[in-house]
């Protein structure tokens, strides 16, 4: 008589296992809405990881993010977190870091999201050195709104908006950074955790403007759509071409089907953030004697002109 | 460091006494980009702001200005933004996450000429619809609209206290005479009073982010890095602030956006009357308008017409208690705007038939000549008898 072979015990001891970055993580917002084979997930446990070994916590930093896919990010995190308008997640945190100048802040955001809609302010950030670290996730599409061509979308690649496959010239990111004055600029893939996780660290304790760009699959809207196959194939697909050149001119970074993917460091140096800037050159200028146009000495009226019921409620 | 606050008796424009009245409240972040008839706030903040210990910042363009006021805010400061017509237009897109995400933080708006560039240098009041409107969906919205120079101070002052009150953005719509007209300015601490912004409520872990109390407003504000780990988001949230997208929990949210500030209607509501108690014809206006208007209204008078004048120190919300009480006995009402026909809308509203209503319209470029006041007001005496 065939006997069946007893099935598997049910993965209970799952069950039990938390995720070792959990204090991180917002478990009551999960499961998350990133698609299987997507690297989202990676570069969240990456960052949750690069924070663990910083030893930061919830009254150290705080995440930004804009519209999209990756712009969910910051929802899954249990720090102070910021789901902003689309594109406009760097503009935000200017004001957040600005206002907490002994906080770090991180916008983690879309290729579409940072430099289509949000391109300018990712530029004039740059070039002002505010203090922030920006992740961009780079998927090569608009995902969450159905594979649309971005950005970053290789030429010849398709997307549902490129039917014929894309004629415009993309964006080379850390070219694009490195000009517009980050002090560090980084490109891995999501196969390379340990090395993004480095970076991660890296981008977070240098002041300044940091930048780190994470080569990462779609296998829903952009793998499948451009024959590259599912998440696997799509990650092994940057893998094999990835190049490791710490140092290398960014201007050599540009991403192009069937060519080798420039990874690695491209810039790490030192320059004053904004509000040092900010603060030295108003030091120099000793610009506190008295307010414009205070010509008179404190003259108090209690008969001020005014007939306001309410003068200040 | 400096003072605060510029005790003493000045000779400002509007746009300066402005730039003095956030100072004097307390904002200790402006982020703006240039444009006419504004500049001049910026202008002098940028000058003020270092000495007091704040923050100038020059933004790329007015989404950026807009965004980083409200990042400035969750950042624990007072935070202001100024800008004129298209730059108002760029805003509305931020000024719409502010009314969703209930951060405080002051809006500037020195109305000029449109639509497009329209006149950069000349006086409109075009944007006081688009204030009540301009981001997509529904909000409630509150703006101060000031007179003088004197009132651009105070206004200014009131509104950084309405935004702590309401948790919520506040428009200050001005337009481009009263911002560059210079006119004497008394400041006297004793007469300014500061609201500063509520703590939450309750400890981390217990505090929800928007859960409002009896007022409709949400119970205090978290600081970025103080432990409450906020989750702040455009989309429709449920009291924790998470994203919930669907009917119910929208129904529970947009609602009390506008509700909080009908609950709130005797802090917000202000008006200015002014020989309004034996009035046959009022006119209603707001603004630059309403320094013309006094002029028509005293041309009107010595003609022998009843007229009185209520002059909204607050456009939004709109006081339609006042303007239904006055329709129940008087013949009518003169709206002169510099625009064609805004405000005028929400009068014929509110009066609902019972008054004659009257525009003054005027395309803008230039304030109103007092005699076609006075003419719209002879009209509406004219068919009321």
């Amino acid at each position: 008589m065939l006997t069946k072979a007893k099935p598997a015990p049910p993965p209970e001891v799952l069950d039990n296992v938390s995720h070792p970055m959990e204090r991180y993580l917002r478990a009551d917002r999960l499961p998350h809405i990133w698609c299987s084979g997507c690297g989202l997930g990676t570069v969240l446990s990456c960052f949750t990881y690069a924070l663990d070994e910083l030893g930061l916590g919830e009254t150290d930093v705080g995440i930004v993010s804009g519209i999209g896919c990756t712009g969910r990010a910051a929802g899954y995190l249990n720090l102070d977190s910021y789901h902003t308008t689309h594109g406009r997640a760097i503009a935000f945190a200017t004001g957040l870091a600005v206002a907490q100048p002994d906080k770090k802040v991180v916008v983690i955001s879309g290729d579409g999201d940072l430099f289509a809609i949000g391109g300018n302010h990712f530029i004039h950030a740059a070039r002002r050195n505010v203090d922030m670290t920006v992740v961009c996730v780079n998927n090569f599409n608009y995902g969450m709104t159905g594979g649309q061509f971005g950005p970053t979308t290789p030429i010849g690649s398709r997307g549902t908006t490129a039917p014929y496959g894309n004629y415009e010239n993309p964006f080379n990111l850390p070219y694009l950074a490195a000009s517009s004055g980050a002090v560090y600029v980084a490109r891995w893939t999501s196969l390379h955790a340990r090395r993004l996780k480095e970076a991660m660290i890296e981008a977070i304790t240098t002041p300044g403007f940091t930048f780190v760009e994470v080569v990462c699959p779609c296998p829903t809207n952009y793998g499948r759509r451009n024959r590259i196959g599912e998440g696997l194939d799509e990650l092994k697909y940057y893998a094999e071409r990835s190049v490791i050149r710490h140092g290398a001119d960014p201007s050599e970074g540009d991403l192009l089907p069937g060519m080798d993917v420039l990874i690695g460091r491209f810039v790490h140096k030192e320059r004053p953030t904004f509000l040092q800037a900010y603060e030295q050159q108003i030091l120099d200028k000793q610009q506190f004697a008295k307010p414009p146009g205070m010509g008179k000495g404190p003259h108090r009226t209690s008969g001020a002109t005014s007939t306001d019921r309410r003068a200040s409620s | 460091m400096a003072e605060r606050i510029l005790t003493g008796t000045h000779f400002l424009n509007g746009d300066e006494a402005c730039a003095e009245g956030a100072v004097a409240a307390g904002c200790d972040l402006f982020a703006g980009y240039p444009i006419t008839p504004q500049s001049e706030i910026a202008e002098r903040i940028a000058r003020r702001l270092p000495q007091v210990g704040g923050v100038f910042i020059q933004m790329e363009d007015e989404i950026s200005s807009m965004a980083a006021t409200l990042g400035g805010a969750w950042g624990g400061k007072k935070a202001m933004t100024a800008t004129s017509g298209p730059g108002f237009s760029l805003m509305m897109e931020n000024l719409g996450l502010g009314m969703m995400t209930e951060t405080p933080c002051v809006v500037v708006n020195i109305q000029r000429g449109g639509p497009s560039t329209g006149l950069p240098t000349l006086v409109a009041q075009g944007d006081m619809m688009q204030a009540r409107w301009g981001s997509h969906g529904d909000y409630g919205v509150v703006a101060l609209a000031p007179s003088s120079p004197q009132e651009s101070f105070e206004m200014t002052v009131r509104a950084f206290n309405l935004a702590e009150r309401l948790r919520m953005p506040i428009l200050v719509m001005s337009d481009e005479v009263v911002g560059h007209m210079f006119e004497r300015v008394v400041i006297d601490p004793d007469r300014i009073e500061i609201v500063e912004r509520k703590a939450p409520n309750k400890p981390p872990g217990e505090f929800l982010l928007y859960e409002p109390g009896e007022d409709l407003v949400p119970q205090g504000m978290p600081t970025f890095g103080d432990g409450h780990r906020v989750h702040v988001t455009g989309l429709t949230h449920d009291e924790r602030g998470y994203p919930v997208i669907n009917a119910e929990v929208q129904a529970e949210l947009v609602p009390r956006l506008r509700k909080k500030i009908e609950v709130a209607a005797d802090l917000v509501t202000d008006f200015e009357e002014t020989d309004i108690d034996d009035a046959e014809v009022v006119i209603v206006t707001y603004g630059i308008s309403a320094r013309t208007s006094l002029g028509a209204l005293r041309l009107a008078q010595q003609k022998g017409l009843k007229v009185g004048m209520l002059r909204l120190k607050t456009v939004w919300p709109f006081p339609e208690q006042k303007i239904r009480d006055l329709a129940d006995r008087v013949a009518g009402f003169v709206v002169p705007e510099l625009n064609l026909g805004q405000i005028v809308l929400e009068v014929e509203r509110t009066a609902c038939g019972k008054a004659a209503v009257r525009s003054v319209p005027h395309a803008g470029g230039a304030i109103h000549n007092p005699d076609t006041i006075v003419s719209a007001i002879e009209e509406v005496f004219a068919h009321a008898h």
